[in-house]
């Protein structure tokens, strides 16, 4: 069996990669229903700058599949 | 071209496959000497047609009661305009930067969503190295690093040029070869001995700030590219896997996601040019002279 680095190196790029970016948008997400929990209200409030913050830690694991999609 | 395709494969009997992925980097559909079109500069093309043409109609029917296109256009060019605000804090610098972002969201935002649509279908086959291979007419524009780096790159100098326009090239000098530092060295040097120390080190963060301005265009850039090329990616593979169903859920996805890239793109441009024309001395010489005021009285 040929080992294809290549291949190996594709998967270990978007695996590592798309692991930071998950727990961030994760967390992103708890603390913004803990607030919208304590003040129903606000919800709209906090509904665009959460979208915001998310858009941008999910652009870190974009890099890291821009990267997986450029190894040859 | 086409005839001679398929000639070919009526000679090898159909068995010959073609090849249909996407790639990387936009296909060329046309070369005009030395200049390549490639397909997702034609995109790009008709998403600017369709923007002049709806700006058209909506000047030719400007009323005083509005029709149903102006005032959903209404309610979005309201909407923007309080969102710059949060961000500038001033109307007035608000109203200089809005004509910039709100084209840069409608540009980015029809590119996105012309991706989506379903008339790449229509396309040339074009024989390459591995064999027949499909090329679609009808690319998104995103999906093409070249389209999203050429608006990153305008977006970067664009704001640096705004605010040489708006507080002086002295200043915009200033925030990254901060010779204003050193020279304070010599002047301050008697009221605060610890000036020594602190000018080179912000000289030093003035010169970061300039390969900060480099990771800002990568970024831009990256993010929109990287949005929309896998969307499309995923769109195929889903469809390959299941034609009927599957795709719906990850097409209003990618809609979302359309909407939400153009408007990130165009806040971090309304961000960038209001960090530009901000005069940080202005507002430090204002806190000094409050702080005069207290003291004295």
């Amino acid at each position: 069996m040929e080992l294809d680095l290549s291949t190996l190196a594709k998967a270990i790029a978007i695996g590592l990669g798309a692991f930071g970016p998950g727990l961030g948008i994760g967390m992103i997400g708890a603390k913004a229903m803990e607030a919208i929990g304590r003040n129903p209200e606000a919800a709209n409030k906090i509904l665009v700058p959460m979208l915001l913050a998310c858009a941008f830690a999910e652009a870190i694991a974009i890099y890291a599949l821009v990267i997986a999609f450029s190894i040859k | 071209m086409e005839v001679k395709e398929i000639n070919t494969i009526k000679e090898t009997g159909g068995t010959e496959g073609i090849i249909y992925e996407t790639t990387l980097f936009a296909e060329p559909i046309l070369h005009l000497k030395d200049f390549t079109i490639t397909n997702a500069l034609f995109s790009s093309w008709m998403a600017v047609l369709i923007l002049i043409v709806l700006a058209v109609i909506l000047r030719k029917k400007l009323r005083e009661v509005p029709s149903i296109l102006q005032n959903i256009f209404e309610v979005i060019i309201e909407g923007a305009l309080d969102l710059c605000d949060q961000v500038t804090n001033s109307r007035a610098l608000s109203i200089k930067v809005f004509p910039i972002a709100i084209s840069v969201f409608f540009f980015v935002l029809v590119n996105n969503w012309l991706g989506l649509l379903p008339i790449g279908g229509l396309g040339l086959l074009e024989r390459g190295e591995e064999g027949l291979a499909f090329i679609p007419f009808l690319r998104g524009g995103t999906a093409d690093v070249n389209t999203t780096l050429a608006l990153a790159l305008m977006a970067v100098f664009g704001a640096n040029f705004f605010g040489i326009f708006s507080i002086g090239i002295w200043k915009i000098f200033n925030k990254y070869v901060n010779l204003k530092m050193l020279g304070q060295i010599f002047t301050k040097i008697k009221e605060d001995k610890t000036i020594i120390i602190v000018a080179p080190i912000t000289f030093f963060v003035g010169l970061l700030e300039l390969i900060g301005e480099f990771a800002k265009i990568a970024s831009l850039s990256f993010r929109l590219f990287g949005n929309v090329f896998a969307g499309e990616v995923l769109l195929a593979s889903m469809a390959a896997l299941f034609a009927y169903i599957l795709p719906v859920p990850f097409l209003f996805l990618e809609i979302l996601v359309g909407v939400i890239q153009a408007l990130i793109f165009s806040m971090l441009l309304v961000v960038y040019f209001t960090i530009s024309a901000t005069d940080h001395d202005a507002h430090d010489e204002h806190e000094k002279h409050e702080e005069n005021m207290v003291v004295s009285v």
